[in-house]
């Protein structure tokens, strides 16, 4: 006997022998019964109508009144199998937005890889993690004809699909910029506009551009309202915060961005980051700035790509291999 | 052969005759009970909404009796205001109730054919057919 085909014998069969016996075989039996029923679409009216009838099967003289009432069960069962047939639609409609939104981020990836280009005397490490599928996190190196670099690290404020578009924006007004426009002040100050202009109120986009010339090792850069970086002082071997101002990107087409630098000696190092990486959280706390600063000095004598790498497996562990946030961390070791 | 008949829509009770209406045609079509216990869910859908959304209107029977098939169709109509997008409308999940079945995409699982045509401002036709297994 094929004990778990959906027939009104199977069912009468388990049922008389349940009766007789209210074994636990059955019962077993019964629960399997169910999931296959489950597999085939089966809704819970069509269960209960198989059993009314095994039932007068079982008992010909079965009272009208419990035939009566396995009616009215019947009945009151149709709107769980409307909203469970709803659910298997919605269960598969998920099932393709899921596969959309790989396909999406994959177009992301590609859309937005950028390639740790070489400089001379300066070792660069980035990494780039985002914590759902999509990333809202961002970064960019270019150079010009005179090897200097160019270094954009940006955040967008809200996470996701919307995220995801803002920022393939901003690459594309990045690319877009002629090759003479370098300066670090100026860059934002036209990225604001695009994303003023383009861009959803509700959503800021925050933004570090940085300008490096491998000649003199100065760094130029300028912030819009994003995460403080940090620089290291070998001499000093101590860290400090680069400080910056400016309103983040598109808030007010006025907004102007003050330009900083710092000149970079030998083993000295810039770290730059995104808030998943200090806003990290172990458990309800937040990390603090010290604690981070202690992780990257563990890893800071490593090639810089080396370390950035363990430097996110270690947060990635810390917070339970479940990130909060999208994580980006970038090295520049000289 | 068709047979017609109607029952009007104008208060809540109205929903009940139109059960019952229903039930007795689908009865008399020889329909299991489980299949009596689909169309008079349907036509409750449909009548509620004739009664909530359009004030009045009729839910109208025809049993056809083919050589080949035997079935119920039922056309709900109303002069209310129609429903501007029915594609949105039919959507799981849309409904009032919170999406838990029920609605129009309801209707359209429970029976096997559906159709709606509605003119904003005009009314709303909804058409479906149940078929004797
Ligand atoms: N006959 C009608 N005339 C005008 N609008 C209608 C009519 N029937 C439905 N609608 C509109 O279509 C919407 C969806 O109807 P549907 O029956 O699917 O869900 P609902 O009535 O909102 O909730 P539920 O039926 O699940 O309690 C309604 O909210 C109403 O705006
Ligand atoms: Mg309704």
């Amino acid at each position: 006997m094929e004990p778990y085909k959906f027939d009104v014998n199977n069912y009468r069969n388990l049922l008389k022998k349940y009766i007789a016996s209210q074994d636990e075989t059955s019962l077993y039996q019964a629960e399997q019964f169910s999931k296959l029923s489950m597999q085939h679409n089966i809704s819970p009216e069509e269960i209960i109508n198989v059993h009314i009838q095994a039932l007068k099967e079982l008992y010909p003289d079965l009272p009208v009144e419990i035939d009566s009432s396995m009616n009215f069960l019947l009945e009151t069962m149709i709107s769980y199998g409307l909203a469970y047939q709803e659910f298997q639609t919605l269960r598969e409609k998920q099932g393709e937005l899921e596969s959309e939104i790989s396909i999406a981020a994959n177009m992301q990836q590609t859309l937005l890889s950028t390639t740790i280009p070489d400089i001379v005397g300066l070792d660069i490490g980035a990494i780039s993690v985002p914590s759902h599928q999509m990333n809202g996190d961002y970064y960019h190196f270019v150079t010009d004809e005179s090897n200097n670099l160019g270094i954009a690290i940006a955040d967008v404020i809200g996470k996701g699909i919307p995220a995801a578009l803002a920022m393939s924006m901003i690459k594309y007004s990045l690319d877009s910029f002629p090759e003479t426009m370098r300066n670090p002040s100026v860059i934002l100050e036209n990225l604001n506009r695009v994303v003023e202009q383009n861009v959803d109120t509700s959503m800021f986009i925050t933004m570090f551009y940085g300008l490096f010339n491998p000649e003199t090792g100065s760094l130029q850069f300028s912030s819009a309202g994003h995460e403080p970086g940090f620089y290291y002082c070998a001499d000093k071997d101590q860290f400090f915060e680069m400080t910056t101002k400016g309103l983040v990107l598109g808030v007010s087409d006025q907004a102007t961005y003050e330009q900083f630098d710092i000149t970079m000696e030998s083993d000295d190092m810039v770290v730059l980051l995104t808030d998943g990486v200090t806003e990290c959280r172990i458990g309800e706390r937040f990390i603090d700035t010290e604690e981070v600063l202690e992780v990257i000095r563990k890893y800071m004598h490593l090639p810089a790509q080396e370390a950035v790498e363990l430097v996110y497996r270690h947060f990635e562990r810390l917070q339970d291999f479940q990130l909060r946030d999208d994580f980006t961390l970038i090295f520049l070791k000289k | 052969m068709i047979t017609k008949s109607s029952v009007q829509i104008r208060k809540e009770w109205d929903i009940v005759g139109a059960r019952q209406m229903g039930r007795n045609l689908a009865k008399e079509l020889g329909f299991g009970t489980v299949d009596q216990a689909r169309i008079t869910t349907a036509i409750s859908e449909l009548a509620r909404n004739i009664y909530l959304y359009a004030d009045k209107g009729k839910v109208a029977y025809e049993k056809i009796e083919d050589m080949n098939k035997k079935g119920l169709r039922i056309v709900a109509s109303d002069q209310g205001p129609g429903i501007h997008d029915l594609s949105k409308v039919m959507e799981d999940g849309f409904s009032t109730s919170g999406g838990l079945g029920a609605g129009l995409p309801g209707v359209k699982r429970l029976m096997d054919c559906f159709d709606i045509v509605s003119e904003p401002g005009m009314g709303t036709t909804i058409t479906t057919i149940k078929w004797v297994r």
